[in-house]
């Protein structure tokens, strides 16, 4: 699904550049759920950032689905996510003047779904996060777990192949981090390929495979215990 | 084309103007105040000159009146001071030596006379006329007509009357036409009743008899009281005036360089000056116009521009959805355009009460100071369309901007 062959990333600071990911080798298989560790700083987001498609590399080869991604320009990309990829964004990201539903949504709008079905399927997923009844909502009348879950439900609502998520329990407590974890696992346990960003072990933990990052290389790649008890 | 008729189209721009309160209401408040004050100045500016051009309206502009006064030099043995008349050998001569230039000459002679009817009676003033005169000052009739040819060949002694003089000597409901009044002792028949300018007017409430029956009446031989001459089209009207006076200083004996012999006015000179002032007054109104155009399209620019900055957020969010930057730069110009085209119209509609008000304030009556403030409906739409397009286009630049950056950047965004 997801291979990233000897993949280098730079940001030009000032006349310098900054030279994040140094040669990053890594192989997801479709329905995979993996974690990426590491302290802060380490690249994890410039490397989710780079498999979302939301950023360029320097070096190295990445295919997603099989498709090589290079000189991608934004249409095919803006389509590409679209169809492959779900995101949830720690921040949550979703769009203040919107209701729940509606948010939901979205992606099936540039999908070019119709109205009508797109509600329907949008509730059908909101059902799904348990937020039915909070359809009409608005974010800012959410607890964070809900606007995660929310968030959940609009990276799912397009079927995805891979979502993505960089730090998606980091906003939240210990209680919703759980009902957050358990959501992804489902969704997981359906088929889709799950790819976390965590600094936090117990969550880490839940995912069947954790690649640690430090200084922009990978210094180890193992299946969890949960993966070994299937 | 088709997204413009997508019901979620407009969807996403409902939802975004309520959000965007203050953004929508500068950007209606900067267009509307934009178009409201082009409507107002350009209406007030036509209202204005309809005003001077119905000063002038039943007047030939391209008139000159001419008397004598009295000499201010000594000339071929007269004294200064010299007092003289015009005469119809005057007004032959010029006809003659002016027939290129000259398109009417009326000679007139006046008095004041009693005028009796029955028991009612005024001091009027007497005015002996060629029927031409109704070409050089339109005469409004309310009854009757104007002099003709046949009343100067015939001496008949008819006369056309003003309102008022009709309603100060007849009573009220009693058909003036075919009555008899005394002008000076001497019966002349009304034969019409004329509304007199409220503009321009050198014979006030005046009885018109027609000239020849002046002449035997009041025995005025040949002699003119002062003459109306009206010019052909294209004639230099300045000149002609000099050349005339010249041409009578020369048949009066009177020096060349006298300057109070002959008293004119040039109605093409007067009215040159006011038409120099509409002139100018237009070309204010439209540098007014453009200029408040040009910063109606920076509002909107520059509104475009804010929207875009403080929705950069919301952009990443969409472009991460799958949104294309085609469907970005949609929505952001859709969005202006449809802001643009409501304050646009408010401002025509808000405009076009200010002038309804300011024609019911000022427009109104014989005297009003404006006449009909309208705006011509093409030019408030060019207007309107530039404003749009050179605003969409310049708020083009930061769309395509929030659309070329990786959507990381515009993620990134607080
Ligand atoms: N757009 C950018 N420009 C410059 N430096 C950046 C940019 N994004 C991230 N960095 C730097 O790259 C490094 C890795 O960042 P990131 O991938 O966000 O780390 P992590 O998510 O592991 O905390 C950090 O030192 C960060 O400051
Ligand atoms: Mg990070």
């Amino acid at each position: 699904m997801i291979k990233i062959e000897g993949l280098h990333k730079s940001y030009p600071i000032g006349k310098d550049s900054l030279h994040v990911l140094k040669g990053i080798d890594l192989h997801i298989k479709e329905g995979e759920f993996v974690s990426i560790m590491g302290s802060s700083g380490s690249g994890k987001s410039t490397l989710l950032n780079i498999v979302g498609l939301l950023d360029g590399h320097d070096e190295g080869n990445y295919f997603l689905n099989g498709q090589l991604i290079k000189d991608l320009n934004e249409k095919k990309a803006a389509i590409l996510r679209n169809k492959f990829l779900g995101f949830v964004f720690q921040s949550f990201n979703l769009i203040s003047y919107k209701t729940a539903l509606e948010n939901v949504a979205l992606p099936l709008y540039y999908k070019g779904m119709a109205r009508k079905e797109r509600l329907k399927v949008a509730l059908d997923y909101l059902e799904k996060v348990g937020l039915k009844d909070w359809a009409n909502h608005l974010p800012n009348e959410l607890s964070g777990g809900q606007k995660q879950r929310v968030a959940i439900a609009r990276a799912l609502v397009t079927k995805p192949k891979v979502v993505l998520a960089d730090e998606p329990t980091g906003a939240l407590d210990s209680t919703t981090t759980d009902s957050v974890m358990d959501l992804l696992k489902d969704i997981n346990n359906e088929g889709m390929t799950v790819f976390v960003i965590t600094h936090e072990e117990e969550v880490a933990e839940q995912t069947k495979r954790i690649v640690r990052l430090k200084d922009g290389v990978i210094i180890s790649d193992e299946f969890t215990n949960a993966a070994k008890a299937i | 084309m088709k997204f413009l008729f997508d019901s979620d189209t407009w969807q996403e721009i409902y939802g975004s103007i309520r959000k965007n309160k203050v953004r929508t209401a500068i950007t209606i408040i900067g267009v509307l105040w934009g178009i409201f004050l082009l409507v107002v100045l350009l209406g007030a500016a036509r209202g204005m000159e309809n005003g001077f051009n119905k000063l002038f309206g039943n007047f030939a502009t391209n008139s000159v009146f001419v008397w004598t006064q009295s000499t201010d030099t000594p000339f071929k043995g007269f004294q200064e001071g010299r007092r003289f008349t015009l005469t119809m050998n005057d007004i032959d001569v010029l006809k003659s030596e002016y027939s290129d230039e000259i398109k009417l000459l009326a000679p007139r002679n006046q008095t004041n006379n009693l005028i009796i009817k029955d028991f009612k009676s005024g001091n009027f003033k007497v005015s002996g006329d060629y029927p031409i005169l109704d070409q050089i000052q339109k005469k409004q009739l309310l009854y009757g007509r104007f002099l003709n040819q046949n009343d100067i060949a015939s001496i008949a002694k008819v006369t056309v009357i003003s309102e008022d003089m009709y309603k100060q000597l007849f009573d009220k409901d009693e058909f003036p036409i075919g009555q008899y009044i005394k002008i000076n002792s001497i019966s002349y028949k009304v034969i019409g009743v004329y509304k007199p300018s409220n503009t321009i007017d050198f014979d006030g409430d005046c009885a018109y008899v027609p000239f020849s029956t002046f002449r035997k009446v009041y025995n005025t031989a040949n002699k003119v009281d002062w003459m109306m001459i009206t010019a052909h089209e294209g004639t230099d009207i300045e000149q002609m005036e000099s050349d005339v006076l010249l041409t009578l200083k020369g048949l009066h004996k009177v020096h060349p360089d006298d300057e109070r012999a002959f008293g004119s006015v040039n109605l093409g000179k007067e009215i040159g000056k006011i038409t120099g002032f509409i002139t100018g007054m237009q070309f204010l109104t439209w540098f007014v116009g453009i200029a408040t155009l040009i910063a109606g399209v920076f509002a909107i620019g520059n509104i475009l521009l804010i929207t875009v900055k403080e929705r950069t957020k919301e952009i990443g969010i969409r472009r991460a959805l799958g949104a294309t930057p085609k469907s970005i730069r949609q929505q952001i110009v859709l969005e202006s355009v449809f802001l643009t085209t409501v304050a646009g119209m408010l401002g025509i509609i808000f405009g076009s009460v200010v002038l309804f008000l300011i024609d019911m304030a000022f427009g109104q009556g014989e005297d009003a100071a404006l006449i009909n403030p309208t705006v011509n409906i093409p030019i408030i739409l060019i207007a309107f369309v530039t404003l749009i397009v050179l605003g969409t286009l310049i708020g083009l630049i930061p769309a395509h901007m929030a659309t070329v950056v990786k959507p990381i950047e515009a993620l990134r965004e607080e």
